[in-house]
């Protein structure tokens, strides 16, 4: 080997490493600004009356966002009684029950589903909902969000069943298992962490998710107690405190953020642990 | 001894492959048949398509007739669980339930179905155990996972598990194929004494498992039933050129 060619490949060899790394730091960099300029700004909101009380007129200091974050929990909680569920028996039934065009038809349509913007998600809900409802409610918003939340679950769990052994499923069915408990109870069963990931990455999504509340929920400065009527919920909350012209209410708009990204946070990390663990 | 499976005709296709032609078969009760031929012969296809597992095969499609005493299998009023309640298979490779204890293993039929009483457990474990001579072995652990076991006791523990349900038929495909000898020599002793009380058909491409285990022993090739008769009589004088070339080694 020649000098000259070695160093050329150690030129080489060198300049792809810096290349690598500047491309990492890229990565890592906006996560670390997000979270240094949150953290800065919302910090000096968050107290315990943040959490339990509901926001001050302008010009009035303190204050919280506790309808926001009890709405959203309302209404991640109801999205994902319906969108879970109908996610997992959508998946089992792809997987365990064979194929066909109905099946294909069904995919196709959760690919669609994932990939329509969320702001047209709450259009739709607005029409099917709050139009013949004659009202906005939190109703109408969790229903948009499960319509998010439905393809999410269902692709995730599809993948977490497709990787159960035949072996298993078959060892059930030949003990005179029927298949819709064998489904259930071994296939399933054996994928649960997977699924519960899934579960978690979808409440995560949805839990941020603004643009198909807007005109579903709408928002509400004060606490509701009914299904049927406008809900308060914290990415709302967060947009409407941010646009307005009110230094208090900034400040509120930073804390809510400040929750919300160490809830994502903390939702992506209980993900991550829960899949490796399984290893 | 009577007939407890009669096979009339079956024909079994994967899409356009034609697995098994035109096999027709006797099984007697209390009894244990060999099923040997080459790998890919159609051996296995024939025995899943005595508990229905083909079922689950979309681009399967079994023609013909399977006899169960007096049940035509495939007949569209039956259930295919019924069937499986009564015909319970082995499988090449042992599939515990991994997530189960050993002791839950051998009841997994029963939990898995919603329908163990309170209190029947313990003596179904211990009675399924021991006639598959493990619980011995793991009277001291049932609580451990099932996963903790070696690869024969594991097999023997699907063996308990299958037995526990009390079927009448049990079907083993290669059930020691992938065991060590000791193993194996443990599985060939236990078929030995299960038939007394069951009917049991049994796969294997080991020719002296074959004939040390089975009453009768039938010789597929190709998907075609070729010879089937006494076990004795097969490996010692069979009739049939293509039987002989097979179980001298003779084969290309
Ligand atoms: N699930 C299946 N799908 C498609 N073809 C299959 C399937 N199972 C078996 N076959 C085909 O049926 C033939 C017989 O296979 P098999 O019964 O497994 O043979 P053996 O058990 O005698 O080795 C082979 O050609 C195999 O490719
Ligand atoms: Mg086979």
């Amino acid at each position: 080997m020649t000098l000259r060619s070695l160093v050329m490949r150690r030129a080489t060899n060198l300049s792809a490493t810096l290349l690598m790394g500047l491309a990492t730091l890229m990565v890592l960099l906006p996560l670390g600004i997000i979270f240094y300029h949150i953290i800065k700004m919302g910090f000096s909101s968050i107290n315990p009356g943040f959490f339990t009380s509901i926001p001050k007129p302008p010009g009035e200091a303190g204050g919280g966002m506790a309808n926001g974050m009890a709405g959203s929990a309302v209404m991640i909680g109801m999205a994902s009684l319906v969108g879970v569920p109908v996610g997992i028996f959508g998946a089992i039934y792809l997987t365990e029950y064979g194929g066909g065009r109905l099946a294909t038809a069904i995919r196709f349509s959760a690919d669609v589903l994932s990939g329509i913007p969320s702001i047209i998600t709450g259009m739709v809900a607005y029409t099917l909902l709050v139009v013949p409802m004659k009202g906005f409610s939190a109703l109408a918003g969790s229903f948009a969000l499960a319509l998010i939340m439905i393809p999410i679950v269902l692709r995730t769990t599809e993948e977490q069943l497709k990787m159960v052994p035949v072996s298993l499923r078959e060892a059930s069915l030949a003990l005179g298992v029927p298949l819709w408990r064998t489904s259930l109870k071994v296939t399933l069963r054996s994928a649960l962490t997977g699924v519960i990931t899934g579960i978690l990455l979808a409440v995560a999504r949805v839990a941020g998710e603004t643009a198909p509340l807007l005109f579903t929920a709408l928002g509400n400065q004060f606490w509701s107690n009914k299904l049927t009527e406008p809900m308060a919920a914290l990415p709302l909350q967060i947009f409407n405190f941010a646009i307005a012209p009110y230094e208090d209410w900034h400040r509120l708009a930073w804390g809510g953020a400040l929750v919300l990204v160490v809830l994502m946070f903390t939702l992506s990390l209980a993900a991550r642990w829960l899949g490796r663990s399984k290893h | 001894m009577s007939t407890k499976i009669r096979l009339d005709n079956l024909n079994i296709h994967f899409g356009a492959n034609h697995a098994v032609k035109d096999v027709s078969m006797e099984v007697a009760e209390n009894s244990v048949t060999a099923i040997i031929g080459p790998s890919g012969c159609g051996k296995s296809t024939v025995l899943r398509s005595i508990n229905r597992m083909h079922d689950m095969t979309p681009s399967a499609r079994v023609t013909g007739c399977i006899m169960l005493d007096d049940t035509d299998i495939y007949s569209r009023s039956v259930d295919p669980v019924a069937i499986r309640r009564r015909v319970g298979m082995v499988f090449q490779k042992p599939n515990p339930f991994p997530a189960m204890s050993i002791h839950d293993n051998v009841i997994a039929g029963y939990k898995l179905n919603g329908v163990l009483k309170k209190g029947d457990a313990d003596e179904i474990v211990e009675s399924s155990l021991k006639r598959v001579a493990l619980w011995d072995e793991v009277k001291d652990r049932l609580k451990r996972s099932a996963m903790e076991l070696s690869g024969g006791q594991q097999q023997r523990l699907c063996i308990a598990r299958t037995i526990a349900v009390k079927p009448e038929v049990i079907l083993m495909d290669e059930p020691a194929s992938a065991l060590d000898p000791i193993s194996t020599l443990k599985i060939e002793e236990l078929i030995e004494e299960l038939k007394e009380r069951y009917t049991i058909i049994i796969v294997t491409h080991n020719m002296q498992q074959a004939a040390r285990v089975s009453d009768v022993t039938a010789f597929f090739y190709l998907g075609e039933m070729i010879e089937m008769g006494e076990t004795r009589k097969i490996f010692t004088n069979p009739e049939k050129k293509q039987t002989e070339d097979y179980i001298t080694g003779r084969f290309g």
